[in-house]
């Protein structure tokens, strides 16, 4: 009986083959970027593991400097020879052009047994070749396969390596770095029992795991965006099956209605609905897990470079295949299609069997359901404000932003309504007053599109106003910031000193960069040592201030905060903060420090070398006459040996920074671009569908004397107009996203506020490009309409066969 | 000379099937027409080949003067807008328009709007406490009485009705059509209604057969 019943229900799609590709469009697409978006984040969680569990480090402390350069061998001699069970490790980045590699050097005989080195994992490696010069490096396979730096010591492919490093003995590290001394010590998790405490023999600081920068949690405000956007393209998607299931399910009420009529119980037909809409969904999941898949492979080197850019996080550029990721994409489709198709299934069980057939009714029903639609929409927007005023977390702060998206979508149909009427008030042509009526009639079977084209632009609109705002501070914050003409690096103190006696005749300042990795107010951060000099006096902006700040600095009457320290410990000038055992200072004020994920203080240089004595600065920040900067840079590389990346011009930091920032936003745009395209596509099912429903209503008109032609142009105008009307109710929606991702969502992510600015010229852009997207998306109906045949048209006065 | 219609020679096929076997009439001004025949003998296809909605295989249809069958789509949509009202069996009102809007709407699209007019038809045909009402809050007969104020608000020459009565009960559908004829007799345009019924063709002053696509005269008053 379910099988007929099936047969029957699915004969509807073999007559509307247009509206199955619809649905199985729709649902694809809601998938594919859903799952697009899941496959990044899984891959980024698995690669974040890795890197974490790499050496057993989320498992082991470390002894480090205070200032982050590397740990004398004296140290770790002094230590493992007072019977201290300590392991050195050299980190470093090797690069060339493009391509780069980050090394870690081990030693396997002093390793603790959680580290689980390639050599206490009995596998068949050639220990003397990795011990014996020229050494071994082990790296997956894929980043063998990228490009690396040249004149390496051979390589061997082997698993449990984070992407783009390699693994390889403690002295083909310091060999391939030039660095002799460990970066940190591992240190073993028992050590000798009649030992005194390590931190009482040694002046190193032992960092614990969960002290240190993990990039699980510093990239989860990132993968909490990209879930949001799949989250936003999904629920776009899904408006389009909602309507091709709610077209579908009015075309068929009247098949319903006899299948009930022949004897089928209302169970066997809402069973062989249930089984329609599965063998739909799974069908349509599977084509949106490819699509999905294609999406994140293509997406994925972009999403890898962001996250380096922005944390420093190595993810792989290519996407794996996890079966996991595929099943709850496929379950997400199905729950997806359920939720679209609940309303049709309800009204099933509820379609009385002798009800005459009213293919309007659901337009005119969801009419009347407007104004109960609009007082949820401003609970929903009322909602989202009282989040912003007292909501104080990242998740409460996406909340506030479903919530406003959710009330500004339930709220565009009568708002549109309202509009369309006062516009259809005001003219005076008998044709325009048909149209404005008209599309006010169709709004309900529109809706649902137009929402998710209102989503989509409030989207690229809150989004592009946040990340040109961001852009246009960071721009100017760099120009501020970096003042000095050249950076250059030491390799060690004793160079820092013979290169601060070679630059003093030869430049107009020497601005030391020193700082200290330390705790601030209980979270990782640095302390930075500073000259007092208009460099920084005239240049740096304070956001907040005690009068005086620079010149109370300068006496080293107190400190300046990162707006970061200042928003997360809740610190405001006049409070005060310890930077070191014996060192409490009074905040003098708070700067502005972008992409800056920790927290940060600065004091003048007597009062750092106070609290930090055993720090000695070797990076110098150079003020020279511009013509001489070129030829100073080039001196410094000859008469040092300093490597290229260790003198750096203003320009050469500016550049780098600016295409970081780039990289950080290109996967924003380019889901942006794919949810408006969703949007678009929603737009052209919907007018699709209301197409041959419309005829009844295009007919009589037709009959009073309009070609098909011009009602065809009505067509394009109705579609142009709606889009139209739609983006401008989509500005202040996409305006208050934009305010609510810069005031809200970013403190709360990254912990800096941004100023706000518009950008008309990008809304101007959106604006043509939506009416350019509706236009297209109403020219297939249009083209349609304008060739239809008479006969057609003739049919909807038919009353005899 | 008072003719309105003159049609010769017309046939129309659909696919093989030929629904119009040659078809001619003629129709004076003022005079009133019934089609009566079987389902499926072609009264439909030949009012909307009149009514410039579809065009015939062959033969001529001249209305008013104007051979309407070598029009291109633009030339029939004004023909048809300015000089024919069209009456149907399902109303076919614009749902988006109320009563008042979809009396004026036809009138307003041939640039001949009278306000008057519009009133006079709305009082006598009993609507005028309706014409703020959308068509979906009015009976089968109320909405019966917009398309006939609709189809007569542009004063055309000729009224084609396809079985205006079809979709009421037997007592609304004598008023109906009695308002209308009282109304096409008293603007002195024709009429041409298609019918099952013989009882209501006979109140028309001619009555025409058409049978396999082929007419046959039947009375004439």
């Amino acid at each position: 009986m379910i099988y007929a019943a099936l047969l029957t229900l699915f004969s509807h799609w073999r007559r509307h083959p247009g509206q199955l590709t619809m649905l199985v469009l729709g649902l694809a697409l809601a998938t594919a970027l859903w799952s697009g978006v899941q496959a990044i984040n899984t891959q980024a969680r698995t690669a974040y593991a890795e890197a974490a569990a790499t050496l057993g480090q989320d498992r082991l402390d470390r002894l480090v400097r205070a200032d982050g350069h590397p740990v004398p061998l004296a140290d770790y001699i002094a230590l493992r020879r007072a019977g201290y069970l300590v392991s050195p490790v050299i980190s470093g980045e090797l690069r060339s052009g493009d391509a780069r590699l980050r090394l870690l050097g081990i030693d396997p005989l002093t390793a603790p047994p959680e580290a689980n080195t390639p050599t206490q994992q009995g596998t068949n490696l050639d220990l003397g070749a990795f011990f014996m010069a020229p050494g071994l490096l082990l790296m997956t396979a894929e980043t063998a396969a990228a490009a690396l730096p040249p004149d390496l010591p051979p390589i061997r492919i082997a698993t449990g390596i984070p992407p783009r490093a390699a693994l390889t003995d403690i002295g083909t590290a310091a060999r391939l770095l030039g660095q002799s001394d460990p970066s940190y010590l591992l240190v073993w998790r028992e050590q000798p029992a009649h030992l005194p405490p390590l931190v009482t023999a040694t002046t190193l600081q032992p960092v614990a795991p969960e002290q240190r920068a993990d990039p699980a949690q510093l990239t989860e405000s990132f993968h909490l965006n990209l879930t949001a956007f799949g989250l936003l393209a999904f629920a776009v998607g899904l408006f389009i099956v909602h309507a091709a299931i709610g077209l579908a399910f009015e075309q068929r009420r009247a098949t319903m209605r006899s299948l009930r009529a022949l004897g089928l119980p209302l169970r066997s037909l809402l069973m062989a609905f249930t089984l329609e809409l599965a063998v739909l969904s799974l069908f349509a999941g599977l084509i949106g897990l490819i699509l999905g898949y294609s999406i994140a492979a293509a997406l994925m080197p972009g999403v890898a470079g962001s996250l380096r850019g922005l944390y420093g996080a190595d993810l792989p550029g290519t996407l794996s295949f996890d079966p996991l990721w595929a099943l709850a994409a496929l379950a997400m489709t199905l729950a997806g299609a359920g939720l679209a198709g609940a309303q049709a299934m309800r009204r099933t069980a509820r379609l009385p069997i002798l009800a005459p057939a009213l293919p309007q009714a659901w337009q005119q029903a969801a009419t009347h359901h407007m104004r109960r639609q609009a007082y949820i929409a401003l609970a929903l927007l009322g909602l989202s404000g009282m989040l912003v005023l007292w909501g104080d977390n990242l998740f409460l702060g996406f909340v506030a932003v479903a919530c406003l998206f959710l009330g500004a979508a339930l709220l565009l149909p009568i708002t549109l309504a309202q509009l369309l009427g006062l516009i259809q008030s005001r003219t005076r042509s008998a044709l325009g007053e048909w149209l404005f009526a008209d599309t006010r009639q169709q709004l309900p079977g529109l809706s649902l599109a137009l929402m998710a084209l209102l989503l989509a632009l409030a989207a690229n609109i809150g989004v592009s106003t946040m990340v040109g705002s961001f852009r246009t501070t960071f721009v100017g914050w760099l120009d501020q910031r970096l003042v000095a003409e050249l950076y250059v690096t030491a390799p060690n103190e004793a160079e820092a000193a013979r290169l601060v006696a070679y630059l003093n005749p030869r430049t107009e300042a020497i601005l030391p960069v020193v700082w200290a990795d330390t705790t601030l107010a209980g979270r990782p951060g640095a302390v930075y040592g500073q000259a007092d000099h208009p460099t920084f006096r005239d240049h740096w902006p304070l956001i907040a201030a005690l009068p005086d700040a620079w010149d109370r600095l300068a006496l080293g009457e107190g400190v300046l905060i990162n707006e970061q320290l200042a928003r997360f410990a809740r610190l405001a000038p006049g409070d005060s903060l310890t930077i070191s055992q014996d060192t409490t200072l009074p905040i003098l004020g708070v700067y502005s420090d972008y992409g800056n994920p920790e927290a940060q203080a600065i004091v003048t240089l007597d009062r750092f070398i106070a609290a930090f004595p055993t720090i000695t600065p070797t990076r110098f920040a150079l003020r020279v006459a511009p013509a001489q900067t070129a030829a100073l840079a080039s001196a410094l590389r000859d008469e040092f040996g300093l490597p290229a990346d260790a003198v750096i011009n203003q320009t050469q930091i500016k550049r780098f920074s600016l295409e970081i920032f780039e990289q950080t936003f290109l996967i924003t745009g380019a889901l942006n671009l794919l949810t408006l395209g969703v949007a678009g596509f929603a737009l052209l099912t919907g007018l699709l569908t209301l197409a041959d429903m419309r005829l009844p209503q295009l007919a009589p008109v037709w009959a009073l004397g309009i070609t098909r032609a011009r009602l065809a142009r009505f067509e394009l105008i109705r579609s142009v107009v709606l889009a139209a009307l739609t983006f401008f109710l989509a500005v202040p929606v996409g305006l208050a996203l934009a305010w609510l991702l810069l005031a809200v969502i970013n403190v709360q992510a990254f912990g800096w506020r941004l100023p706000m600015q518009i950008f008309p010229n990008d809304g101007l852009r959106l604006l043509a490009l939506s009416l350019i997207a509706a236009t297209m998306a109403a020219a297939l109906p249009a083209l349609r309409l304008a060739r239809i045949s008479p006969g057609r048209l003739l049919k909807v006065f038919a009353h005899e066969s | 000379m008072n003719m309105l219609l003159q049609i010769d020679g017309l046939t129309k096929a659909y696919d093989t099937v030929a629904v119009l076997k040659g078809v001619s009439l003629s129709l004076d001004h003022g005079q009133s027409l019934a089609l009566t025949g079987e389902s499926g003998s072609g009264k439909s296809t030949l009012l909307h080949l009149i009514g410039a909605l579809d065009t015939p295989d062959s033969g001529t249809i001249l209305l008013d003067g104007v051979e309407i069958t070598g029009l291109n789509d633009t030339a029939r949509a004004a023909v048809l807008r300015d000089r024919i009202g069209l009456v149907f069996q399902q109303f076919n009102l614009i749902p988006s328009l109320n009563v008042a809007q979809n009396i004026a709407f036809q009138a307003r699209l041939a640039r001949c709007h009278d306000p008057a007019r519009d009133a006079l038809l709305a009082q006598r045909l009993g609507l005028s406490d309706l014409l703020s009402r959308y068509p979906e809050a009015l009976s089968g007969g109320q909405q019966q009485r917009v398309a006939i104020a609709r189809a007569l608000a542009h004063a055309p020459k000729l009224i084609l009705a396809d079985e205006p009565t079809g979709n009421l009960d037997e007592a609304t559908g004598d008023l109906v059509l009695d308002l209308l004829l009282e109304l096409v007799a008293e603007t002195g345009a024709a009429l041409m209604m298609v019918t099952h019924s013989t009882r209501l063709a006979a109140r028309l002053d001619r009555r025409l057969h058409l049978s396999r696509g082929e007419l046959t005269q039947t009375g004439s008053v």
